[in-house]
């Protein structure tokens, strides 16, 4: 059952500018995942697809605060992070499918998205794991005496994981400018938080480990950049780290190998969340507020599908990557083993 | 030139590099405080304060993924995993995060760590602290993996992975840590990983073996030295990638080899090395090569059994004789 949270006024303040740019960023990576679902159809995408569709007000929202030197890091389903924090859609189409203008040259594909430069440490793909790691980068800007924050995200089904427990207790223990945030969708693949959780209300357990930990809207981008926002001012003025819930919701199955999502949720379910949707909320919301225009909203429109087009022209035309590239980037320098 | 123990050439290595780079700090159980479960990091608190030597709670996959984004990230952290055997609870943050970073990054990013400790056979600590653990981890492409047999080794090794880009596996010994060598004092002193190196010259037969299953054979190698056998002995001292060139070269000239592990022998690393000197010197060689490896078994507790599991000096000359003998040797 949804639980609807009613947002306050917005703190850090939206002009016109940053609604465009928020409704912007929501609409490129939907309409980026749509057609990333297309070319999977058509065999151009291979292995995993996991979609981001309905969840783009956390990427967004959270991204927004965050300065280019801060880092996010992200598990697999992770297209929407990456692109909120600034990479190239065309590099990541090109990832997608395989080639190598992609990203990670086409070695890593959907679910390892990597983009150092704009600080995006990749999509990993055992769940629960790359939460150490996200504690270590913050262990790292502690040690060299930074300010810059690192923002993980992760799903619900890595909090029942040893992993997500150790780095509770070790970003409260050394007191790491880590801000983790858990999109919670409800599912683990078909396993509901209900049958995989002692206690659903994930938040919680920031308090076991004494970390500021808080719910928020996962549908209300402005609500996710105001929860986030607060955590980050916190991580940069003393490297307290943050827990934070996104309350959300994929409007697809787990992966495209899970079309439907029927046999574990009811469609009336999936029919009342998409009420939820976090880019008619935000559109409606700024429209009644006139940040927007309704040509606003249609010029932010097409520039989406423009983008994303132009980024499925780049990944079709772009090369596979030759065979030599099997044996590269395996060492820094060419070990003497064949 | 200082004649020290393997433990305090390990602590001289640590120093030297934490001095050298400031990006270089220590990170496992109890490494400060307490100084080491086994001492190799005696006096670094003291030096270098808790900021590069970090004591953890017992957690290791959460401690070693800390080493791994610490590591994107631009430091060089040095993880001691107070014996390897408890390696086994951070293995996927090692194989599927440490080793897989920057291939599947196309080479945005990669992790300059070394994850260190005690590994082997060990006195009486049965079945779960006894155990030969490079097998977890030489299979894997992105990983280095290292065993230093002497106090010189130690030392040239453990600052070369630590100045290594990639992820180093370097396993030591609880056995090893009394034994004393010469060591070079000079701070630029270090010995290149995958390269092997001849610890005794001989012409009738090549035995490949490293840590204590190398002491061993050294002095059978002596002692058959008294039958008329001349025994080569080549350490590999980095299993992954593996100097293959020496191995090979040293058994075109002895025609024969043996290879000696302490591990159990399934799938081990005498399977690789014997495999790939049949592939590529099988015209040179007079006679099959022999492996003498570990029982395929659990290690025991009792000193009679444990004594069984492990190569013993007899079953390495008896190996060493037969393919002496092969083709009336
Ligand atoms: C350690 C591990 N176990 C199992 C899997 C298989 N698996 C992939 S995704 C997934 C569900 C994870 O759900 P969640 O963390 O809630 O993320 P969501 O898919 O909802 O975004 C599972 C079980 C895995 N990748 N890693
Ligand atoms: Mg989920």
């Amino acid at each position: 059952m949804a639980k609807t949270i009613t947002r306050q006024e917005p703190a850090l303040g939206v002009d016109a500018e940053l609604a465009r740019r928020l409704l912007g960023e929501m609409l490129l990576i939907r309409r980026f995942e749509e057609k990333a679902a297309e070319a999977y159809a058509l065999g151009k995408i291979g292995g995993f697809l996991h979609l981001y569709i309905g969840e783009e007000a956390v990427a967004v929202g959270a991204t927004s605060v965050l300065r280019p030197d801060d880092y996010a890091i992200s598990a697999y389903r992770e297209h929407g992070h990456c692109l909120a924090k600034g990479s190239d859609p065309r590099r990541a189409m090109a990832e997608l499918y395989g080639r190598r203008d992609g990203l990670s040259k086409g070695k890593g594909g959907s679910m390892h998205l990597f983009d150092r430069s704009v600080n995006f440490l990749g999509g990993h793909a055992i769940v629960g794991a790359h939460l150490p790691v996200a504690a270590g980068v913050g262990f790292g800007i502690k040690y060299r005496g930074g300010d810059q924050v690192v923002v993980c995200y992760f799903g619900d089904g890595a909090v029942p994981q040893g992993e997500f427990h150790e780095s509770m207790n070790l970003v409260a223990l050394w007191k790491l400018p880590v801000i983790y945030v858990c999109e919670n969708n409800r599912y683990a693949m078909g396993t509901s938080t209900e049958r995989a959780l002692a206690q659903t209300e994930i938040w919680q357990f920031g308090r076991t480990y004494g970390i500021p930990a808080e719910r928020v809207d996962g549908m209300d981008v402005l609500a996710v950049r105001e929860a986030v926002g607060r955590a980050v001012e916190r991580a940069r003025a003393d490297k307290t780290p943050a827990l934070i819930e996104a309350d959300t919701y994929r409007f697809r199955g787990h992966s495209m190998r899970d079309p439907a999502g029927a046999v574990y949720r009811t469609r009336e379910e999936v029919e009342r969340e998409k009420q939820r949707d976090p880019i008619a909320l935000f559109r409606g919301y700024a429209l009644a507020a006139k940040l927007v225009t309704d040509d606003d909203v249609r010029t932010l429109e097409k520039d989406a599908v423009d983008r994303v087009d132009e980024a499925v022209a780049f990944a079709d035309a772009s090369p596979e990557p030759p065979g030599e590239w099997l044996f590269t980037d395996i060492y820094g320098e060419p070990p003497r083993e064949a | 030139m200082a004649v020290m123990t393997y433990r305090e050439a390990l602590n001289l290595a640590l120093r030297e590099e934490m001095r050298r780079d400031p990006n270089v700090f220590v990170i496992g159980e109890e490494v400060g405080l307490y100084e080491g479960a086994y001492k190799v990091t005696q006096g670094l608190l003291r030096e270098f304060g808790p900021r590069r030597v970090v004591d953890t709670p017992i957690a290791e996959s959460g401690f070693t993924g800390v080493g791994i984004g610490a590591a994107m990230t631009g430091l060089r952290p040095v993880v001691e995993m107070m014996t390897f055997n408890f390696a086994l609870v951070a293995v996927d943050q090692i194989v599927n995060t440490a080793a897989k970073i920057r291939y599947m990054s196309g080479g945005q990013y990669h992790v300059p760590i070394v994850i260190r400790g005690p590994g082997g056979p060990a006195a009486q600590l049965g079945a779960q602290h006894s155990q030969s653990m490079e097998s977890y981890f030489y299979h894997v492409p992105g990983l280095k993996v290292v065993r230093p047999t002497t106090p010189m080794d130690a030392k040239g090794l453990l600052k070369s992975s630590i100045r290594d880009d990639d992820p180093v596996i370097f396993i030591e010994s609880e056995t090893l840590y009394n034994v004393k060598g010469d060591v070079p004092e000079d701070p630029d002193f270090l010995i290149p990983l995958g390269q092997a190196i001849v610890r005794r010259e001989g012409t009738d037969v090549t035995v490949i073996a490293y840590m204590g299953m190398c002491y061993r054979a050294m002095e059978v190698a002596e002692e058959l030295a008294a039958e008329g056998i001349s025994v080569e002995i080549v350490d590999p001292r980095t299993l992954r990638p593996m100097d293959t060139e020496s191995i090979i070269g040293s058994v075109r000239k002895t025609h024969r080899a043996v290879v000696v592990e302490a591990g159990a022998g399934f799938a081990g690393m005498g399977s690789e090395i014997a495999a790939f000197i049949t592939e590529r010197a099988f015209d040179d060689l007079d006679a099959p090569v022999e492996r003498v490896t570990g029982a395929n078994a659990p290690m025991p507790y009792a000193r009679n059994l444990e004594k069984l599991k492990t190569p013993s000096k007899d079953r390495i000359a008896a190996a060493v004789r037969r393919v002496c003998y092969a083709n009336g040797g």
